[in-house]
Order: structure tokens, then C-alpha cells, then sequence
């Protein structure tokens, strides 16, 4: 594992979750899960973190506030929908208001389903996250030094 | 020192003529020439003293003209005081003027005293001289361009400009004599005029406020003035002369305390520090004239020339009491101040404090500190409020909430109140290597309270200035754009003025050898080193990252890559940051706002106490004092 | 030639130190919770995480100042080392600290606003305490020199244990340990997002991270100085008592609740009085 994925920050958003799926996201973080084994700090500032998690649908208020923390967040990031709601909209996805899940407004790497999600699943979710931001960073990386390259 | 009259007599020149000069062009020409004039004189003065070996020199001793001259122009301040005092209806005030002149009158013709020099030169006259020939010579050009925007701005006020610079050169002169004096009957007369001129010039705009501080101020230092009138009764009945130099020498119980009563007035320190803070409604340029940089330092003065008598005595101990009490409790009221001249007025009565407390030891060490201090003061407190005063002009508020972003808005004016600010407190600027140079001598004399005064002291006068500081470098875009109105004479007066802060920093160690160190050796007759091999590298180091750290690394950071992303609302901003989306779904603008902890450290709450306190204190230290000289 | 010794020795292996320790402080911290905790080597993990990502920026004044920061914090820890006058030391300290503070000002954003605040807070309730230290050590030992505090013929803890106490008081503040983690905090429950660092990204947030590392070692040896005297085993003594004090500020860390400023401010400076206040008056009377 490279740099990025012994240290992923998260940064927990709830679109318009029933709190069901946050709570859950809240267990990892106690004694029993315990999710700063990998390091994973809970930071709750978009300039700090490298993984977006979101619970529940995205709905006409939250939209345009996903979409500004998910700009505000450094590269290279990765977003991991948390629970059915975030994954397609779910049992919402006809209100009115909603406009599905997540990735209706920015793209979603990893897609954890479950209502609510165990957290067993959310710590294995983030797991696989850690590896597309592995090589989202190689990735990046390239396309930093690819136009020096070319200069030179 | 043929060319000592001409030094004061020149500004008093130009007080007269400038009224009667009705063109404003001719007029600000006039005053340019005026303050060139005070500049280029103190600067021979000094060139003549210095070339003549920098010798103590005192002069005058036959002056029975100008002496006769003077009671008269006494009887005339008390008159016009009668006159204004009926005219307001401030009756008290008429008692205190006629009670001093009176008994000034009583002891010169019943006790006159022997013939002696009247006027004296030395290190810190000279000095004093130097700090009110520039400084003060600066500001009236300042004055100029502040002066017209003024009017510009406050069209409710009568234009009295005239009378403004015309007093503003008065006091120049004054305050010449007053630091040139030796004979305490001159420097008591100069000294009554400077309370009148600041009296007067507190009055500019005569609004009801106006009119009640400016009375305030003079009633309490026409109190002052009778502490020394007393002075000078008793001396001249008791020693048989009225030199100040005879009293220290002879460390005459009363008259130095009522000395000292006059010095704590004049340079405002509690319970006596209202009046410098109404002092605040004059125009500014008066304010960083008479109310920072000059006039306030006459009390500092004298209190200096008295240290020697001082060290040791419970007159002493009463002095540094009073000072130390005023820096730590001007200090916790200016964090709860909003005006900024009212925190650049309360961090003037506490900077005075400190130095006060300095020359209330009177140790050398002290008052080494004490001198420097004094010097740091004079220039970044001007400089400041001439900054401050311009920012006022061009954004019509002087109110540091209003200073947010600043920088973005009046780039100039922030890195002149920038390079003050950091003068007043910052590493490794002169107030903190003389705090340091403080802090070792209050610890070696043994005065467990002014340690812990200047150390909680220290910590709010962090407080108040970091604060103000980090208003003003919030990169803070806004639509509404200011106009920088402030005229090229301003500029001139504050590019100078922080010139100067920088070389003073930069010449630090020159400055302590050649200015503090022979005003020491003039009072004491001998000069420890204060300053050691090992602080002066240690200064270095902090001079040189201080000043080339920040100046590197914003070259290193300059050309950094970055990409910019809107500041953090919680996502909810309304696309950049100055609005964001409120709970109705509203743009709403982003205000923020600076603590000032009002409940706790308000003046309001603070200032009724900490005067009863103090006045308590000098009550019974002045009652100790009398009662154990009789 | 010692002297250069441990100034090099401080500049290059502070932060390594510092991240040590502050590894340690993690899994301390879980194991008194209950967890497992992080690996040892995390915080190297997230220094060289945070230079690899994306340089985020909203305004071109924040990481001039940040570097301010770290410079003068490692100059103020350099004259520690080097056996400078402690007072001009603490002084640097200070300065230090207000460029962190108008780094965070300069974003004008809510949330580093408040955490600036609330530093500037955080640097009144802690300065009467630094300055009455560096004057605890001129009356003990005669001199604001740490050369000639550390050359004593006895600690100077014997002459100053409410200074001392007052220090561990402090030192909760400088390393933003709870109770007094006000402006930012290094757990996840801040009420104002991350305060003072919030709009801190990537490399500018490992600068800052890096110049806490310097601060945690600069705190450490001045806890140091209260012990160190002329004999050799002072050292030792003096570096155990260091790691004691840090589990001692974890602990407390772990099982007291954030503060509100006013309790902050008040509690500081009645401990600063009583403790060192105390300390001084009787040094001064029995001088």
C-alpha cells in the first residue's frame, strides 16, 4: 500500500439520510471497530480529506453543497456512497424533492449498499476505496509531471 | 547656543503669523515651512552641541525681563481660563487656575529665589528635543493634507483650520522650553501652556462633548499643575531655590512628591487617564501630537529627571505603583475597545504606565528601559495614529471592524499601521527588547508587583494588537471599493515616520550606546552595561529572521503552484466568499467579527474600580508621604 | 562546537521526534479508549500523504505565513538549544504564534476565524505564565541563559515546583491537548470543524503539522531545563521526567471535556497566580 492508502481522511456528509447509515458510519469509529487501525482519522473539513462518504440521496438543498465540498476537496479523492439512499436513491427515490443517489451530482468510486449499512461493510467499502485512490494517485501523479515532461 | 531662542522662537513665530493667512494654498505653504523650519534648527541645535563634545551646559541666569514677562502671559492663561470657564459654566475650574497662580504669585514675591541658570542642555533634552522637532514637525506637515479632508468630511464643524496649526506651532515652542528648562518656574509656565493648548485643541470641533472632555482634561492637569505650584513653593521657601536640579539633588520630600503628583497627571495615568482617552474627539493630528507622542511625554519627562531622587523612597515606590497599575489595567480595557483610537489612546496610557513604573524605581537599568520605551513609543504611536486618522478619512470610520481586508483595500496605509503595530509589540522591535530590559530590572528590585503587572500586562497587550492585526490582513474580496484620499504630505509624514521605526530596529544597539546610555551616565553619574555581549547576538538573530524570514518565504511561496477553491461555509456558500446561503435560502453577507470580550474587560466595568483603586492608593501614599515630611 | 551540535541536532531531528511522539500520544490515546489505534509510524504516514496531494489554496497569503510559523518556531527552538537567553526564546514563541494566528485570519473564513479567536485567547491565558518562568529562572539560577541555568550545581525544579506545575498547565494549551484544545483540536469531535486549520489542505497542513513537531520538543526541553543541572544522571532524569509529563498530558488529555475560553482564560491565569505567582514571591523574599 502506498502513501495515500495508510492515511485516509474521511469526511462524512449526509444528503438527506434517514441518520441510519450515519450512525452506523459512527460505529466504525468506537472501540469495536475501531477504524484508526488504517489510520483513518474522521476529520469533517473537505480541505483535509481524501475520502467523501456520503449517506442518503442527494435532494435539490444538498446538491449544489455536495457539489461545493467535493471541489473544495484536495486531489486525488474518492467518494464512497454509504447505504442504499446514496447508492440509487431508494426507498426515496420517487419523492419529489429527490434526485437520486450520488452519483446524480459528482461520480461515486465505491458503492456500499445495506439499509442501514453494517459497518463491517462501510470499513470494507473504504478498503476498496483506498485502493482506487492508490491509483487515482499514480494517476495524478503522471498528469503533475506529464506537462513538465513535455516542456522539457 | 546662540541659536537656542531661535529654536523656540520660530515656532512661536509661526503661531502668530499662521492664523492671519487666509489662502489655504499660502497658508499650507506656511506650515511647511514652519516645521521645516523647527526641523532644520533642532537639527543644527544638535549639530552644535554634538560638535561642541555633547557638553551639559546650563545658561540664562540673568532674565529678570523675560521673567516679569512670563507672570504676565501667567496672568493671562489664568484669564483666559476665568473667561472660558464662566463661559461654560465650569466653575470649579476657575479655583484651581487663580489657587496656582496665586500661590506661584505669593512664593515668587515672597521667596525669590536666588539667581540661577534657567535653561539647561543635555542628553535628555536634547533628546526631547529631537522626538518634538521631528515628530511634532512631521505631523504638522501632516496636518496639512489631514486637515482639508477633515473638513471635507465633517462638514458640521466650523473650519477653524487657522487656529489649529497656529496652535499646533504654539506648542511646539512650548514644549522646547519646557524640556530646555532647569528653573522649575519656567518649565511650569510652559507647561501650564501646553494644558491650555491641549485644552483648547480638545475643544477644536465644540460639540457638547468636545467642550465637557476638553474641561475634563483641564481640570484634571491644571490639578497636576498645582501639585506643581506647590512644588515650587515649598522648594523655593524650604531650599531657597526653585531649580530642578537642586531638588533632586537635595531630595526635598514634598516637593518632589508634588513633582511627581504633576508628572502623573500630564502623562495620564490612573485615576487620572479619563482625559487622555476624551482627548480622542480632537482632530487626529492633535491627538498623535499632544496626546502620544509629545505633550504626555512632558510628565514622562520629569519624571525621568526626578528618578534619581526617586529610587528607593516611598515617593518612588508610589510612582512605579501607579504606573505598573495603569499598564495592566489600560491594557485589559483596550481589548474590549472597537475604536481604533480609542485602543491606540488606552495603549498610549499604558505604554506610559510601563515607563512610568521604570522611572518610579529609578534604577539605571530602569530607566535605560524607560528611555527607550519612550523613544519606540513616540515614533510608532504617531506614526500610527496618523495612519489610522487617514483611514479614517478615506473610509469614513475608524472602527476595526470596519478595517477587515484592509490590506486588499489600502494596501499603503496597512503596511504603515502594519510596521507600528509590530513596532509596539513584536519581537524584536525596541518596546520588547526594553520590556525584556524591564522585566529584569523590576525582578532585581525586588517589586514582586510590577513582575506580575507587566507579565498579565503583556499578555493583553498581545491580545488587543494580534487581534487588530489579523483584521486587517483578512483576504477578505469585497465589492465595495475605497478611494485612497490621503495626500502626498501625509504619505510623506508616514513613510518617514516608518523609515524611521525600521532603522530604529535595525540600529538598535547605536541607539542604546549613544542615546540611553549617556542620558544614564548625565543622571546617575555612572552607566552599567545593560545590554550584554550575548543579547545583543541574540538580538541579531532575532532581528535578522524577523525581517528576512517573512520577506524569503513570500518569495519562496510566490510562485508556488495552487489552485483556489472558495473558503469553507459548510458548502453553503453563494458562489464566493462573501455570501453565503442563509436558512430562508437567502444570499446573506458574511460579517465577521473580532472578540472583544466586553463583559469581562469593558471599559465600563473596568475603568470606575480600577480609578477608585488607584486613587486610593494615591491618596494614601501622597497623606504617608506629607504627613512623614512634617 | 556543542552547541552547533545540538542546534543541527534539534533542526533535523525535531520533527522526527515530534512525530515519534506523537505516534506514541495516538495509540496511547486508543489504548486508553479502548481501541487498538493506529500503527507507530502514522504520523510519518500523513506528512508525506498531505505533500502528495493537491496544493488547495483560497487566498496566496496562508502558506507564506504558515511557513512564518514553522521558521520561527524552529528558530525559537534553535536558541533553546543553543543556549540562548530563554526569555528572547519565549518571546520568539509568541511571535511565532501570531503568524499561525493571521494565517488563519488571513482566510476571513467563519470557522478560522473563530479558531484564530480563540487561539489569540488561548496566547493570553499561557503568556504571564512564560514570562513569570523565564523570571522563575533568573532568581534561581541568576541569569536568562540556559547555558548557565544548565551548568547549576542543582535542578532548578527545587527552587521552582510551581513553576513547573503551572508549565504542565500551559503546555495542555501549546499542545492543544483537552481540556484547552480550543482553536483547533487533533480529535474528531471539534464543534467548529478544524478551527484554525480548516481551510489548512495538503502540504500547507503538513507544514503546520511539521511545526507542532518542532513546538512539542521546544515545550519538552524547557521541561527539561527545570531538571538539568551539572551532573551527568540530570540527563536522563531529566528526559524521563520529559516522557512522564507527556503521558501525563495524554492522560488528561483523554479523560477531561473541553472547556469553555472563559473557563480557559480564568483557570490559567488564577493557576498561573497561584503557582507561579506564589513560586516567584518566595523566591524574591528569600533572595
Amino acid at each position: 500500500m502506498g502513501k495515500l492508502a495508510k492515511s485516509p481522511w474521511l469526511l462524512h456528509y449526509d444528503g438527506s439520510s434517514c441518520n441510519g447509515c450515519d450512525i452506523e458510519v459512527l460505529a466504525c469509529t468506537t472501540p469495536v471497530y475501531d477504524i484508526e487501525r488504517f489510520g483513518i482519522i474522521n476529520t469533517g473539513d473537505p480541505f483535509q480529506a481524501d475520502i467523501l462518504l456520503i449517506t442518503g440521496g442527494i435532494n435539490s438543498q444538498s446538491e449544489s453543497v455536495v457539489k461545493q465540498i467535493y471541489s473544495q476537496m484536495p486531489d486525488p479523492k474518492v467518494v464512497v456512497a454509504v447505504g442504499i439512499c446514496a447508492c440509487t436513491g431508494g426507498v426515496f427515490k420517487e419523492c419529489y424533492n429527490i434526485k437520486g443517489g450520488v452519483d446524480t451530482v459528482i461520480p461515486v468510486d465505491v458503492y456500499v449498499p445495506g439499509c442501514a449499512a453494517r459497518p463491517q461493510a462501510i470499513i470494507d467499502g473504504v478498503a476498496q476505496a483506498l485502493e482506487i485512490l492508490q491509483e487515482k494517485r499514480v494517476a495524478y501523479k503522471q498528469q503533475k509531471k506529464g506537462p513538465k515532461e513535455d516542456t522539457k | 547656543m546662540g541659536i537656542l531662542p531661535v529654536l523656540i522662537g520660530w515656532p512661536v513665530l509661526m503661531a502668530a503669523v499662521v492664523p492671519f493667512i487666509k489662502s489655504v494654498r499660502t497658508r499650507s505653504i506656511a506650515v511647511y515651512m514652519g516645521s521645516g523650519g523647527v526641523m532644520a534648527l533642532a537639527a543644527a541645535f544638535l549639530a552644535a552641541w554634538l560638535l561642541g563634545g555633547a557638553p551639559v551646559t546650563v545658561f540664562y541666569k540673568e532674565t529678570e525681563i523675560l521673567n516679569h514677562c512670563m507672570l504676565g502671559a501667567e496672568l493671562f492663561l489664568m484669564g483666559l481660563i476665568v473667561y472660558l470657564s464662566i463661559k461654560h459654566r465650569k466653575y470649579p475650574v476657575i479655583l484651581l487656575s487663580v489657587g496656582q497662580t496665586a500661590l506661584l504669585f505669593w512664593s515668587e514675591f515672597t521667596h525669590p529665589a536666588a539667581p540661577a541658570e534657567h535653561m539647561k542642555v543635555d542628553s535628555l533634552s536634547m533628546l526631547m528635543c529631537v522626538i518634538v522637532a521631528f515628530v511634532g514637525g512631521f505631523i504638522c506637515i501632516y496636518a496639512v493634507g489631514y486637515m482639508k479632508a477633515y473638513h471635507q468630511h465633517h462638514t458640521e464643524y466650523k473650519d477653524r483650520s487657522g487656529f489649529f496649526f497656529s496652535m499646533l506651532f504654539l506648542f511646539l515652542g512650548a514644549m522646547l522650553g519646557l524640556v530646555l528648562s532647569e528653573n522649575l518656574i519656567w518649565m511650569y509656565f510652559f507647561w501650564e501652556i501646553t494644558s491650555v493648548i491641549s485644552f483648547l485643541l480638545i475643544g477644536y470641533t465644540r460639540t457638547e462633548e468636545a467642550v465637557h472632555n476638553s474641561f475634563r482634561a483641564l481640570w484634571m492637569n491644571l490639578l497636576g499643575g498645582l501639585g506643581f505650584a506647590i512644588a515650587i513653593a515649598v522648594a523655593a521657601s524650604t531650599l531657597g531655590s526653585a531649580q530642578l536640579g537642586d531638588v533632586v539633588k537635595a531630595g526635598s520630600v514634598i516637593p518632589i512628591a508634588m513633582l511627581a503628583l504633576a508628572g502623573l497627571t500630564k502623562s495620564a495615568q490612573l485615576p487620572f487617564s479619563s482625559w487622555l482617552l476624551g482627548a480622542m474627539v480632537a482632530p487626529t493630528p492633535s491627538s498623535a501630537l499632544l496626546h502620544s507622542a509629545t505633550m504626555v511625554k512632558a510628565g514622562i519627562y520629569l519624571l525621568i529627571r526626578l528618578a534619581p531622587a526617586l529610587a528607593g523612597t516611598i515617593t518612588g515606590t508610589m510612582v512605579s505603583l501607579i504606573g505598573g497599575f495603569t499598564f495592566i489595567a489600560a491594557s485589559a480595557m483596550a481589548i474590549a475597545q472597537n475604536d481604533g483610537k480609542k485602543v491606540l489612546a488606552f495603549s498610549t496610557v499604558s505604554n506610559l504606565g510601563l515607563i512610568v513604573a521604570c522611572a518610579g524605581i529609578g534604577a539605571q537599568e530602569t530607566i535605560w528601559a524607560g528611555v527607550l520605551l519612550m523613544i519606540f513609543h513616540a515614533v510608532s504611536k504617531s506614526m500610527l495614529f496618523q495612519a489610522v486618522g487617514s483611514v479614517e478619512n478615506s473610509l469614513g470610520s475608524r472602527d476595526i471592524e470596519d478595517m477587515h481586508g484592509l490590506l486588499l483595500r489600502m494596501p499603503k496605509l496597512t503596511y504603515i499601521i502594519g510596521i507600528g503595530i509590530a513596532g509596539m509589540y513584536l519581537a524584536p522591535f525596541g518596546m520588547l527588547i526594553s520590556k525584556w530590559a524591564a522585566l529584569r530590572a523590576f525582578v532585581d528590585a525586588g517589586n514582586f508587583l510590577l513582575v506580575l503587572f507587566l507579565a498579565y500586562g503583556s499578555a493583553m497587550t498581545m491580545l488587543y494588537w494580534t487581534k487588530w492585526l489579523s483584521k486587517l490582513v483578512s483576504m477578505h474580496h469585497t465589492k465595495a471599493t475605497v478611494k485612497d484620499i490621503t495626500r502626498k504630505d501625509q504619505y510623506l509624514s508616514m513613510f518617514v515616520h516608518s523609515a524611521c521605526m525600521l532603522l530604529l530596529c535595525l540600529l538598535f544597539p547605536a541607539v542604546e550606546t549613544l542615546v540611553a546610555n549617556p542620558i544614564i551616565y548625565e543622571l546617575f553619574g555612572s552607566a552599567n552595561e545593560v545590554l550584554s555581549m550575548s543579547v545583543v547576538t541574540t538580538m541579531t538573530i532575532m532581528l535578522v529572521s524577523v525581517l528576512f524570514v517573512p520577506v524569503t518565504m513570500f518569495l519562496v511561496t510566490r510562485s508556488a503552484h495552487r489552485v483556489y477553491v472558495p473558503i469553507y461555509m459548510s458548502g453553503a456558500n453563494e458562489g464566493d466568499n462573501t455570501y453565503f446561503v442563509d436558512s430562508y435560502g437567502e444570499p446573506r453577507h458574511l460579517y465577521l467579527s473580532n472578540w472583544y470580550l466586553r463583559f469581562q474587560f469593558g471599559m465600563r466595568r473596568l475603568m470606575l474600580p480600577a480609578e477608585i483603586l488607584s486613587a486610593g492608593v494615591l491618596l494614601v501614599m501622597l497623606c504617608m508621604i506629607i504627613g512623614g515630611a512634617i | 562546537m556543542i552547541q552547533t551540535i545540538s542546534v543541527v541536532a534539534y533542526l533535523l531531528l525535531a520533527p522526527f521526534l515530534g512525530a515519534f511522539l506523537d505516534g506514541l500520544d495516538r495509540i496511547l490515546s486508543a489504548r486508553m479508549q479502548g481501541r487498538k489505534g493506529p500503527p507507530f509510524l502514522q504520523p510519518f504516514y500523513d506528512i508525506g500523504k498531505l505533500f502528495s496531494k493537491q496544493m488547495l489554496a483560497v487566498n496566496n497569503a496562508q502558506l507564506f505565513l504558515n511557513l512564518c510559523y514553522l521558521i520561527f518556531l524552529a528558530v525559537a527552538g534553535c536558541m533553546l538549544f543553543a543556549g540562548a537567553d530563554i526569555l528572547m526564546c519565549l518571546f520568539i514563541l509568541s511571535t511565532a504564534d501570531m503568524f499561525l494566528i493571521m494565517a488563519a485570519s488571513s482566510d476571513s473564513s467563519p470557522y478560522a476565524t473563530m479558531g484564530a479567536g480563540r487561539e489569540m485567547i488561548q496566547m493570553m491565558a499561557y503568556e504571564p505564565l512564560t514570562l513569570l518562568l523565564a523570571v522563575g529562572f533568573y532568581l534561581a539560577t541568576g541569569s536568562f541563559q540556559v547555558t548557565d541555568i544548565i551548568h547549576m550545581p542543582q535542578s532548578a525544579v527545587i527552587l521552582l515546583p510551581g513553576i513547573l506545575l503551572g508549565f504542565f498547565f500551559i503546555t495542555a494549551i501549546k499542545l492543544r491537548k483537552s481540556p484547552f484544545d480550543l482553536s483547533t483540536s487533533h480529535h474528531a469531535h471539534q464543534e467548529m470543524v478544524k478551527g484554525l486549520t480548516t481551510e489548512m489542505a495538503g502540504p500547507t497542513l503538513a507544514i503546520m503539522n511539521i511545526a507542532e513537531y518542532y513546538e512539542i520538543v521546544l515545550m519538552l526541553g524547557i521541561v527539561a531545563l527545570f531538571f538539568v543541572n551539572e551532573n551527568w544522571w540530570s540527563w536522563p532524569l531529566a528526559i524521563a521526567v520529559c516522557l512522564i509529563l507527556y503521558f501525563l498530558e495524554i492522560l488528561w488529555d483523554n479523560v477531561s471535556a473541553r472547556v469553555k475560553w472563559k473557563t480557559l482564560l480564568s483557570s490559567c491565569w488564577i493557576v498561573t497566580l497561584l503557582a507561579g505567582g506564589l513560586n516567584i514571591l518566595i523566591l524574591m523574599l528569600v533572595r
